[in-house]
């Protein structure tokens, strides 16, 4: 599967089993070059295949948010599991991207 | 039970999940939870990111992880020799970080304390950092409470 899902003014990101410093690099460089050059008003994180995830994704996270802010865009948030809900949910980033309640621990 | 094990590695990122899995395989030996074996994974991960960030400021150096068990508990300790931390107190501020242009949350320290029963650190400028973490491991106690 494609990292990048674009579909007009919405782009997908597929993230990786683990989102980490490591993995974090290389999304940020990828995500940012399309925002840039396509009219991208909604960003969704898409963390179905995501098992594991620190404070870098949070950072990478936070990042795009301001970007899209900054573009009157927004960011969402989906299929997290149980170990990523934990670690958004302390972080507080629900403060400024809502987490849906509907898909509970998978 | 008592059991040690010595890891160490060059500070280059694809070693983050290297660090964290051999971590979480040794760990199994106390049949810890999953929710357990996550918090410990993250706490290291967080660790040893700062190690390779912050301690070596990207120079490919050792970063050294030692992990003991011992009953029902995890000790660990994440070394570098890199530059160390001058000011302990202000680095563990939630949001604090040195280096913003990096994106760093500034919350891995808040995630190590939050995940683990105890957090030190032991820093000293132009020598490294360590950084001791300490969990009790509930053995499925927790699961039946719940």
């Amino acid at each position: 599967m494609n990292m990048l899902e674009s579909n007009g003014t919405r782009l997908i990101v597929h993230l990786p089993v683990e989102l980490d410093h490591h993995y974090t690099e290389e999304i940020r460089k990828e995500v940012d070059t399309r925002i840039q050059a396509e009219p991208i008003q909604e960003l969704e994180f898409d963390f179905s295949r995501t098992v594991f995830m620190d404070s870098a994704g949070i950072g990478m996270i936070l990042g795009r948010y301001k970007i899209m802010r900054a573009l009157d865009g927004q960011v969402v948030l989906k299929h997290m599991s149980r170990q990523v809900r934990r670690v958004l949910t302390l972080s507080g980033i629900q403060k400024v991207i809502p987490l849906d309640k509907e898909e509970e621990a998978v | 039970m008592k059991n040690e094990m010595t890891l160490a590695f060059d500070s280059i990122s694809e070693n983050e999940g290297f660090a964290r899995v051999a971590v979480a395989a040794f760990v199994t030996q106390l049949n810890p939870t999953l929710e357990e074996v996550a918090d410990i994974k993250t706490a290291v991960s967080e660790a040893v990111t700062n190690a390779i960030i912050h301690g070596y400021q990207g120079e490919v150096h050792t970063v050294v992880v030692r992990v003991r068990l011992s009953e029902q508990m995890v000790e660990l300790w994440v070394s570098d020799e890199g530059t160390g931390i001058a000011d302990v107190k202000q680095a563990m501020e939630p949001l604090y970080t040195s280096r913003p242009e990096l994106e760093r949350s500034g919350m891995g320290f808040m995630f190590m304390e939050a995940f683990m029963d105890q957090v030190e650190v032991q820093s000293t400028p132009g020598l490294g950092t360590t950084v001791y973490m300490k969990k009790k491991i509930w053995q499925g106690e927790a699961e039946q409470g719940a």
